[in-house]
C-alpha cells in the first residue's frame, strides 16, 4: 500500500456518506427545536410605520414575535462593516430586523418563533406592517443619478469611489499612453446580475444551556471561527463558552462567508432569551430575495495599442453595483480593477470605480468574486483590438503576455489582500500552446467554412485569466495520532462539498508515512480548532493544506524522536511506512506508530493493555530523567500555522466553439476546452471536478442567469421555474489539460482552483458568438430574444 | 415556502370524490400528480381550505386506446401514457408532446388530466387537445358532461370546471395523417418559449389536404389556426411558407417577458410552424 498519495487521483472519501443521504446539513439537525419565520419586506423601499400583530397571537402554537424595539444593545445595532477600506465612505449595514426604513424587498421586519415552521409561516401572513413608499432606485446609472437616495445621508448613492493608476514605463499615464497611441478603440460593457445559488440555503440551529450558561450554534457558513467572535461579542458571551459547528453544508459559493446574517444573531439570542433550542432554515424564496446577489457592472472602457496589437494604455471606468448595503466592503470591485490585467502586461492602467447602493439585494462575493467581470473587459478588449487589426486573437493576446522569465511579476497595483499585486509564477505562452492545440484553434476556419456552405453558424473563442488565490492572513492545522495508531486532523476553515476529507487526509497521509484509511478531518468545528479565516478566495487547500503539512512535520519529527529512543537508533536514519518507523534499509528495526503515541504519553493509570505499557511501573524507564523531557509535552501531536506573504497566482485558458441558430437564434455550446494552472495538484480528479462546476456556473452567467429586476425593485425571477441555472442537458463535456507551475510561496507549491473555472466563461462564449455571427456581443448573459434582437437590430 | 393549513380528503371512489367537491365548493381543489399544485400551496399562491386528494381514487388510472382515439383517465401519468403503445401507436402526437413535457421524474408523477385542466398556457397538452378537437368529461353530483377542447381552455389557468366538478378523463380523437410537436424552451424541460403541434393529412398525390396547428405560450390559451386554405393543396416542397407563416402570426397574441420578447415570440412560432407542418407531412 502507498503513502505517497500527494498528486494522486484519490476517490473523495465523502461522497459514500454525501450521496446515499447520510450527510448531516442544517435541517437534519434538531428535529425538535422551536422554527423562526421572518416577515419580510414585500417593498424595495419605504419607512414602516405601524407593525400590528393583533390577529397573529391568536394562532396556536406560537411562541414569540420580535420587532427591532425588542432587541437589545448590541444585537439592535447594525450588522458589522466586515472589511473596511478607506475608499469605503459611506458603508452601510442593515439591522438585524428593519428599525425604521427597509431598503430592498426581503429586508427582515419580525422575527416569529413557533412550534413548527408551517405555524410559524401563518403567523408572519397574519402580521400586518404598514409602510409610507419612498422612491426605488434601481440600476446603477439611475442611481448615480442621484435623483433619489437609498441611504439619505449617501450623496448620489455612492458607498465608495477609488481610482488606482499605473504609469508606463517611461512615466506616461494611461490618458497620455492612449493620447500617443497609433490606434485606439473605447466601448462600453454591461454585466448583469446573478447569485452563488448553493443547493442549501442558509441556516442556523442554537442550543443554549442553562446549566453550563454555554450556547452551542451550528451554522450553513462558511466561517464558523469568526461567526463564533461575532456571537460572543454580540450577545456578551465569553468566547469560550461559544461553539459554533458547521456540519455538513451544502454548497456556499461566496454568500455564506458573509456574517453574521440577521438569523445568525437573532436564532441564537432568541434560544437563549427562551431557554428553547431554536432553528431557522432558509428557503429558496428567502435566498433569492435576503441573501447576496453579485456580478452586475457597467464598464466604460478605452484602449490605446500598436499595430502588433500591443497595449499601450488601458483605461476603464465602472460602475459597480453593490445594492442595499455593504457588509463585506469592496472587495468584488477591487477584484474587478486589480484582476482585470490578466496574464498581461500593458502600458499604462487607469482604472476608477464607483461602488453604488440600489434599492436591490446586496452584493457581496459570488464565485469569482468580481474576475469574471474583469476578464470579460479585458478578454472583450484582446478581441476587439484583433478585430480592429485584422489579426488572430490568439496573436493578440500572445504579443501582451507576461513571459515565464519575468517572474516574479509586479503589476504595481494593491490586491484585495491590501498586499502587492505580484504574480509568482506562470507560464503563459505554454498554457496558450496547449489550449489551441486542444480545440483545435488553427484548423478551425476550415472547419467554419464547411459549416457556412451548410447554412450552419459556428464560432470559436477564447478566454485567459489570472487568479489570485490563496489569500492570507492564516489558516492552522492541528494533527494528534492516539495510541490506536489513527491519525486526527483537524482545520478551523469550514467545507462546503470541495473534497477537503480527501486532500487533507492525503496530504497528512503523505507527510506522516500512514494508510489514508487511517487519517480522519474534521472541518470547520470550532470544539477542535478555534484559530482560523474561513474558505473563500481558492484559498482552503494552499492555507490549511500548508498548515497541515506543518503540524505533520512537526508531529513527524517527534515521532521520530520518540522512536529513535525506543529503537536506539539515531533519528536521521529513520522513516515511516505504511504507519511503522523503521531503520532505513533495515525493516525489522520498526516500532509501530501506535506505540510511539503510547511511549509519547507517560501514564499512571490504565485503562487498557495499550495504556499498562505506558504506566510508570511498566519498566524500561530512565531514572535519571523526568517522564516528561524538559521541552517537550506529553501525546504525539503537532500544531501550525501557515501565513503567507501575499496571494499565489494561478491561471488559465479556455475556449470554447458554438452554434448559433440561424432561425431560432438558440445557442448552443460543441466544444468547451480548459488548461488549467494552479501548481501542483493534490488531487487531479478533485481539481477537474472544480472546474467542471465552475465551468457549468460560468455557462449559467454566460447564457442564463440574471437577476429580472423591475424599476419597483421587485425581484421578478425569484425562484428556480424562472432563474435559469443550467441543467447537466445544457453543459457541454468539457475537455481539460493541465499545466503544473509550482507556487514558490508555499511548501507544497500549490495555487487554488476552487473559483477557476467559472472566471473566463462569458468571455469566451461573449467571442465565440461574436465569431459565428459577425457582430459585437458587449452584454452577458445573452438568450436567443436577445441574440434575435441583435440580428434584426444591430447595436 | 409551507402551505397555510387546509383539511385533507381522501376519497376512494368518483361518487365520494364528487360529494367532497361539492361541500367544498369554491375552497376546494383536486390534488393528483401535485406537480403544479403544491409549489403553488408551499409558495402560498393558493390557499384551499379543502385539498381532495383522488390518488386512491378507483378506476381513473386507465389509458385506453381505440380507432377513434384516446381515452386518458385522471390518473393516468405522463410517463405512463408516454410508455403505452396502444395510445401512442393510435395517436404518436402523445409520445412527440409529452417528451417535451418536463423531466422525466416530473413526468412520473404528473398527470395528463391535470395538465389540462390546469391550462397553462404554456403546456404541451392543452395544445395537443385543441389541435385534435378532444374534449375533457367532468364528473359531479349531478353527473357528467362532456367539455369540448374549444369550450376547455377559457384563459390563462383557466378551465371550464366548475367548483364541485371532477376531470374524470380526456379524449384525444385520432388523426388520419402525420403529426409533429417542436418548441424552443430555455432550457431542456422548461416552458416552452413558443411551440407548435401540427397535424397534416396528405392526399394521394401527396399535396397537403387538410392541416392545423396549435400554438402554445402566445396567447391566453392554445391558439389553433387551420392551414389547410393557406396550404393551398400543393406539395410540401413548394407551399407558400410566408403565406402558411403569416396565416399564423395574425392569430397569435404573444406577450413579452423577462426570457423572450413578443416580436422574437412571433418570429420564433413563425419558424416552428414551418418545422412543424413539414415533420407532420414527414410524419
Amino acid at each position: 500500500m502507498t503513502t505517497k498519495l500527494f498528486g494522486e487521483p484519490v476517490r473523495r472519501r465523502e461522497d459514500a456518506r454525501l450521496i446515499a443521504g447520510q450527510g448531516r446539513y442544517l435541517d437534519d439537525l434538531g428535529q425538535h427545536a422551536l422554527a423562526a419565520a421572518f416577515v419580510r419586506s414585500p417593498h424595495a423601499h419605504a419607512r414602516i410605520t405601524g407593525i400590528n400583530v393583533d390577529a397573529a397571537l391568536e394562532v396556536d402554537g406560537l411562541v414569540a414575535i420580535y420587532t427591532w424595539e425588542d432587541l437589545p444593545p448590541g444585537v439592535a445595532e447594525p450588522l458589522p462593516l466586515l472589511i473596511p477600506h478607506p475608499a469605503l465612505t459611506h458603508g452601510r449595514t442593515a439591522y438585524p430586523l428593519a428599525r425604521d426604513i427597509v431598503r430592498h424587498v426581503g429586508e427582515p421586519i419580525v422575527m416569529v418563533v413557533a412550534v413548527d415552521r408551517y405555524v410559524a409561516e401563518d403567523v408572519c401572513d397574519l402580521i400586518e406592517v404598514s409602510y409610507e413608499f419612498l422612491k426605488p432606485v434601481v440600476g446603477v446609472e439611475a442611481a448615480v443619478s442621484g435623483a433619489h437616495l437609498v441611504h439619505e445621508d449617501v450623496p448620489d448613492n455612492i458607498g465608495a469611489h477609488l481610482v488606482q493608476e499605473v504609469a508606463a514605463k517611461d512615466g506616461r499615464s494611461a490618458a497620455e499612453a492612449i493620447a500617443a497611441a497609433p490606434h485606439t478603440l473605447s466601448f462600453r460593457l454591461d454585466i448583469e446580475r446573478s447569485a452563488c445559488m448553493p443547493l442549501e440555503g442558509k441556516g442556523v440551529y442554537a442550543r443554549w444551556d442553562a446549566d453550563d450558561q454555554s450556547l452551542r450554534v451550528y451554522s450553513s457558513t462558511q466561517t464558523s471561527t469568526s461567526v463564533r467572535m461575532a456571537l460572543a461579542a454580540k450577545l456578551g458571551i465569553p468566547l469560550p463558552k461559544v461553539e459554533v459547528i458547521a456540519p455538513d453544508v451544502g454548497g456556499g459559493f461566496g454568500v455564506k462567508i458573509v456574517h453574521p446574517w440577521p438569523e445568525e444573531v437573532l436564532v441564537p439570542w432568541a434560544a437563549r432569551l427562551l431557554n428553547r433550542e431554536l432553528k431557522w432554515t432558509e428557503d429558496r424564496r428567502e435566498h433569492f430575495i435576503s441573501s447576496a446577489h453579485e456580478r452586475a457592472q457597467v464598464q466604460h472602457v478605452k484602449v490605446g495599442f500598436d499595430d502588433e496589437g500591443r497595449v499601450l494604455g488601458l483605461s476603464v471606468e465602472i460602475l459597480h453595483d453593490h445594492g442595499a448595503y455593504t457588509p463585506y466592503g469592496i472587495i468584488v470591485p477591487i477584484i474587478t480593477s486589480t484582476q482585470l490585467l490578466g496574464p498581461y502586461k500593458i502600458g499604462a492602467y487607469r482604472v476608477e470605480f464607483s461602488s453604488v447602493y440600489t434599492n436591490t439585494v446586496q452584493v457581496t462575493p459570488y464565485r469569482g468574486a468580481g474576475r469574471p467581470q474583469g476578464v470579460f473587459c479585458m478578454e472583450r478588449t484582446m478581441d476587439k483590438i484583433a478585430a480592429f487589426l485584422g489579426k488572430d486573437r490568439t496573436d493578440v493576446r500572445a504579443a501582451n503576455f507576461i513571459q515565464p522569465d519575468e517572474f516574479p511579476y509586479d503589476q504595481g497595483m494593491i490586491f484585495q489582500d491590501g498586499r502587492p499585486l505580484i504574480y509568482d509564477s506562470g507560464d503563459y505562452p505554454e498554457s496558450l500552446r496547449k489550449l489551441k492545440e486542444l480545440i483545435g484553434w488553427d484548423e478551425f476556419p476550415a472547419l467554419q467554412e464547411v459549416a457556412r456552405a451548410e447554412g450552419r453558424r459556428i464560432g470559436i473563442g477564447i478566454g485567459c485569466y489570472v487568479e489570485g488565490t490563496g489569500v492570507g492572513p492564516y489558516e492552522g492545522g492541528h494533527v494528534q495520532i492516539t495510541s490506536d495508531g489513527r491519525v486526527h486532523v483537524s482545520t478551523g476553515l469550514t467545507s462546503q462539498g470541495q473534497g477537503h476529507e480527501t486532500v487533507f487526509a492525503q496530504i497528512a497521509a503523505t507527510e506522516l508515512g500512514v494508510p489514508i484509511e487511517r487519517v480522519s478531518v474534521v472541518t470547520g468545528d470550532t470544539r477542535r480548532f478555534g484559530y482560523a479565516v474561513g474558505t473563500f478566495a481558492s484559498r482552503a487547500a494552499v492555507m490549511s493544506g500548508n498548515a497541515i503539512a506543518l503540524a505533520c512535520r512537526k508531529v513527524r519529527e517527534k515521532a521520530l524522536r520518540v522512536a529513535a529512543d525506543a529503537l536506539e537508533a539515531d533519528p536521521r536514519d529513520l522513516e515511516i511506512t505504511d504507519g511503522m518507523v523503521h531503520v532505513v534499509g533495515s525493516p525489522s528495526a520498526a516500532i509501530p506508530l501506535a506505540t510511539v503515541a503510547v511511549l509519547s504519553n507517560p501514564l499512571r493509570y490504565a485503562f487498557d493493555e495499550e495504556a499498562k505499557r505506558a504506566t510508570q511501573f511498566a519498566g524500561s524507564a530512565d531514572m535519571n530523567r523526568p517522564p516528561v523531557a524538559e521541552g517537550e509535552e506529553p501525546g504525539l501531536e503537532g500544531k501550525d500555522y501557515y501565513s503567507p506573504i501575499r496571494s499565489t497566482f494561478a491561471s488559465g485558458m479556455h475556449a470554447a466553439i458554438v452554434e448559433t441558430d440561424p432561425d431560432t437564434a438558440e445557442i448552443r455550446i460543441l466544444r468547451y476546452a480548459v488548461v488549467h494552472d494552479c501548481g501542483k495538484m493534490i488531487n487531479p480528479m478533485l481539481v477537474e471536478g472544480q472546474i467542471h462546476g465552475g465551468v457549468a456556473q460560468g455557462v449559467g452567467g454566460a447564457l442564463y442567469e440574471k437577476m429580472a429586476y423591475d424599476d419597483h425593485g421587485q425581484l421578478l425571477n425569484a425562484s428556480f421555474m424562472d432563474f435559469l441555472m443550467p441543467y447537466a442537458t445544457e453543459i457541454p463535456r468539457i475537455e481539460t489539460d493541465h499545466l503544473e507551475t509550482p507556487s514558490p510561496l508555499n511548501p507544497l507549491g500549490i495555487k487554488g482552483a476552487g473559483e477557476a473555472g467559472v472566471i473566463p466563461v462569458a468571455s469566451v462564449i461573449a467571442g465565440a458568438i461574436e465569431n459565428a455571427e459577425g457582430f459585437p456581443i458587449d452584454r452577458m448573459p445573452i438568450s436567443p430574444s436577445e441574440l434575435h434582437e441583435l440580428r434584426v437590430r444591430p447595436a | 415556502m409551507k402551505p397555510p393549513p387546509f383539511d385533507y380528503h381522501a376519497p376512494v371512489s368518483v361518487a365520494e370524490a364528487v360529494e367532497v367537491l361539492a361541500e367544498a365548493g369554491a375552497h376546494g381543489k383536486v390534488l393528483a400528480g401535485g406537480q403544479s399544485l403544491i409549489p403553488m400551496l408551499n409558495m402560498r399562491l393558493a390557499a384551499p381550505a379543502h385539498l381532495v386528494d383522488i390518488n386512491r381514487v378507483a378506476g381513473l388510472g386507465e389509458i385506453s386506446a381505440g380507432p377513434d382515439g384516446v381515452r386518458v383517465g385522471a390518473l393516468a401519468r405522463h410517463s405512463q401514457v408516454e410508455r403505452s403503445p396502444d395510445a401512442c401507436g393510435t395517436l404518436p402526437l402523445l409520445r412527440q408532446a409529452l417528451k417535451l413535457v418536463a423531466h422525466p421524474v416530473i413526468r412520473n408523477r404528473g398527470t395528463v388530466v391535470g395538465s389540462l385542466v390546469h391550462a397553462d398556457p404554456s403546456a404541451e397538452l392543452p395544445a395537443v387537445l385543441a389541435l385534435l378537437g378532444g374534449s375533457v368529461r367532468l364528473a359531479s353530483r349531478g353527473g357528467e358532461r362532456e367539455v369540448a377542447a374549444a369550450d376547455f381552455f377559457t384563459g390563462p389557468l383557466e378551465s371550464a370546471t366548475r367548483p364541485g366538478e371532477l376531470a374524470v378523463s380526456a379524449f384525444f380523437p385520432a388523426w388520419p395523417g402525420g403529426t409533429a410537436f417542436v418548441e424552443v424552451a430555455r432550457r431542456h424541460g422548461d416552458f416552452a418559449m413558443a411551440g407548435v403541434a401540427a397535424a397534416v393529412r396528405l392526399d394521394d398525390d401527396l399535396r397537403v389536404a387538410e392541416a392545423r396547428v396549435a400554438c402554445i405560450s402566445v396567447g391566453p390559451a392554445p391558439v389553433v389556426v387551420d392551414l389547410t386554405a393557406a396550404c393551398g393543396n400543393r406539395p410540401v416542397a413548394s407551399m407558400d411558407w410566408r403565406a402558411v407563416v403569416s396565416a399564423v402570426q395574425e392569430r397569435i397574441e404573444p406577450e413579452a417577458d423577462i426570457h423572450a420578447t413578443a416580436e422574437y415570440r412571433r418570429h420564433l412560432t413563425g419558424v416552428l410552424v414551418e418545422r412543424a407542418v413539414r415533420a407532420a407531412a414527414d410524419a
